[in-house]
């Protein structure tokens, strides 16, 4: 795998009324920008929030696990238990309709102590799951997915086991309803771009290139003195931070959190979006969650006009991520690599 | 056995009195005052024997999963699937021919030719590349699990044993003592759960006898450690990944049987079969047969006691196991570094 994507990287006609920083973007991400600056403008409020909301949302814990997975060589499978334990610590310190349990904290106490909670989750299974290597971490990762999810059913003191907590709302900041569809829009966005940057400028910055190196030769960067085992956990700890933020906003995009939210399913689901968008660049987990959710999103419609059954929704999943994973194991981002190579390959030839 | 004793005599010491502490405990009848404070005997007995036979399933589907690793690497997160599709394969069987015996054969195979297919038309091509297998099985068990949705549907399945496994059947073990008669009165426990366990013990060892004592035991155990040098040494490994392929499935096959007379087939056991094999496997060991059986029993009993002791966290306990055995030994109670 590429160190970094050359995706959006180098390209671009140089003005020189531009700063160089601003030079070096290319004019699609431009494009891309404007777009979705402008899409409440015309799209409606479905596609603000049912599809472009839900595709931010997943693809930010998507991209905490293309971070482990495409930077440190680590596929974990616990980003989204990350993610659902943020959602349930905002749920318990925070609002929601069973305040036998929450406990009411203002917004500007219980965002930093869910995030942090989340975090040191997500540090902990990391220190767990670095002990192993390679398919290990998978499995463990898993496991350990699958014990929050029942820990969260059967706990009813803390949990409220099998039926979370509903009515969970953003705070109402700013006077504005952020549950409406285009501020959620907005916002989602907002901190979709802001972690795809800081993943981006972290898997440049000294650590990140180390952690690359540690992917590529454990062994070696051992012996140039590195720290392994601390830049793994780090590692997590970075992606448990995203991960976490997109817990907190899935939950106001749900209204509720419940053992549900974090099972085994959706466990697997990002797995499945990270993989389908591509681990090669932060941009393929938001392709991948693109193309999940237009999938659930329309996918019913779809089958029944071929006249399927509507509920095999899953099947049409499995079938297409079972053919990526065998024709393209990059994923989207793979293809398209592919596909300008080989227009590439066919304009040197010379007619 | 002496030398063990010799080097480690406190260790010794306390198993000898942990195993003594237990055979007294099935054995003896239970005073007034352990009742009080632990519940009935026959609670204990039942829970001892339920996860004991339920270990024994679990080692059924485990087993293939870790020799199937052991052998490949390629860990087949769609054996969960395989376990299901064997249940309802065996209770088509058996539904169909009335012959609870039969559907063990047909499930089987059944589910072993399901994992030749597999393995010739996809693992096969991307030999190596084990993250790429491990996204395929999950693919696979997407899959699978969506179209068993479709013919079987939501419903629970039971497969029912032939009328001779029905019923109870007094063991020689003392639940309590009447009160009435002061005569003891022995425990009862369902005939089919014996018989089952009785059977996982033989495939377990026809198993460890294959591998250890036989020619295509040697042939698999070398591919375990060097696969390269045994291909260069003149073996045709690729019949012998096909044939271990198979059989590991086959035996998922064979336990979705036993795991639907047990308890019931649904959408979801895949999930939860494939999660206690797991648990299993990485307790005990990745690869090593003996350590599943280990992680299967300590798992199954796990599971039991916990379900009677403390019923709310049983689930939560069997991967706490899991947990406190990766932080001391990550490589698996009996596996190897």
């Amino acid at each position: 795998m590429a160190a970094s994507g050359h995706g959006f990287g180098g390209g671009g006609e140089s003005t020189a009324l531009l700063p160089e920083w601003l030079r070096r973007i290319h004019p699609a991400t431009w494009l891309l920008a404007v777009f979705l600056l402008f899409l409440p403008a015309f799209a409606n409020d479905f596609i603000q929030l049912q599809v472009f909301g839900w595709a931010f949302v997943l693809g930010m814990i998507a991209l905490s696990l293309m971070f482990l997975a495409g930077y440190g060589g680590m596929v974990s499978l616990v980003q989204m238990t990350v993610a659902g334990c943020a959602g349930y610590m905002y749920a318990i310190f925070g609002h929601s309709a069973f305040m036998e349990i929450s406990l009411g904290w203002p917004w500007w106490a219980t965002i930093p102590v869910a995030l942090i909670v989340a975090v040191v989750f997500g540090t902990i299974s990391g220190a767990l799951a670095v002990r192993t290597e390679g398919i290990y971490t998978i499995m463990i990762t898993l496991a350990i997915a699958s014990a929050f999810f029942y820990f969260t059913r059967q706990n009813y003191t803390i949990f409220n086991g099998f039926s979370g907590f509903n009515a969970v709302k953003p705070p109402a900041l700013f006077g504005v309803d952020w549950k409406q569809a285009t501020p959620f829009y907005y916002l989602s966005l907002f901190f979709a771009t802001a972690s795809y940057l800081a993943v981006l400028y972290v898997s440049r910055s000294s650590f990140g290139l180390a952690l690359q190196g540690v992917r590529d030769n454990a062994r070696r960067m051992e012996a140039l003195g590195f720290n392994v085992t601390a830049h793994r956990i780090a590692a997590y700890s970075f992606a448990a931070v995203i991960a976490g933020v997109a817990g907190i906003l899935l939950t106001w995009l749900n209204g509720q959190i419940s053992p549900g939210t974090a099972g085994v399913g959706p466990v697997i689901d990002i797995l499945i979006i990270a993989v389908v968008g591509g681990l090669r660049h932060p941009v393929g987990p938001f392709i991948g969650a693109l193309i999940y959710v237009v999938l659930r999103t329309f996918a019913l419609d779809a089958l029944v006009a071929v006249g399927l059954p509507a509920e095999r929704f899953q099947l049409l999943i499995g079938l297409g991520f079972l053919l990526i994973v065998l024709f393209s194991p990059d994923g989207v981002l793979g293809l398209w690599a592919r596909w300008r190579a080989r227009l590439r390959l066919r304009r040197s030839e010379p007619y | 056995m002496r030398r063990f004793i010799e080097r480690h005599p406190l260790r010794s010491l306390a198993i000898l009195v942990a195993v003594a502490v237990l055979l007294w405990l099935i054995l003896a009848p239970w005073p007034a005052g352990l009742v009080a404070a632990f519940g009935r005997k026959k609670i204990f007995l039942n829970a001892l024997f339920n996860g004991i036979t339920l270990g024994g399933l679990y080692f059924l589907v485990a087993s293939g999963f870790t020799l199937i690793f052991g052998l490949m690497r390629n860990v087949n997160l769609a054996h969960g699937s395989l376990y299901l599709l064997g249940g309802y394969v065996g209770y088509e069987i058996t539904e169909w021919t009335g012959s609870w015996m039969f559907s063990f054969v047909v499930a089987f195979a059944a589910v072993a030719i399901f994992g030749i297919i597999l393995q010739v038309t996809i693992f096969r091509w991307m030999e190596g590349q084990d993250l790429r297998q491990t996204l395929v099985t999950i693919g696979i068990s997407i899959v699978m699990a969506d179209v068993m949705l479709w013919i079987w549907g939501g419903d629970f399945y039971q497969i029912l044993p032939p009328d001779w496994l029905v019923g109870a059947v007094e063991t020689p073990l003392i639940s309590t003592i009447s009160r009435r008669t002061g005569e003891p009165i022995y425990l009862k426990y369902p005939m089919v759960r014996l018989v089952i366990f009785a059977a996982a013990v033989v495939i377990g060892v026809v198993m460890w006898w294959l591998l250890n004592r036989t020619r295509i035991g040697m042939t698999i155990r070398a591919g375990v450690d060097d696969r390269d040098m045994l291909a260069a040494s003149g073996i045709r490994i690729q019949l012998v990944f096909v044939a271990v392929f198979a059989f590991g499935a086959g035996l998922a096959g064979l336990a979705g049987v036993v795991g639907g007379t047990f308890q019931s087939l649904a959408p979801g056991e895949d999930i939860r079969f494939l999660l206690a094999s797991l648990v299993v496997v990485i307790v005990g060991g990745m690869g090593s047969i003996t350590g599943a059986a280990l992680g299967a029993l300590l798992i199954g009993l796990a599971e039991q006691f916990g379900s009677v002791y403390m019923p709310t966290y049983a689930v939560v306990g069997t991967f706490l196991i899991m947990v406190v055995v990766l932080a001391f030994r990550p490589q698996g109670l009996l596996g190897r570094k």
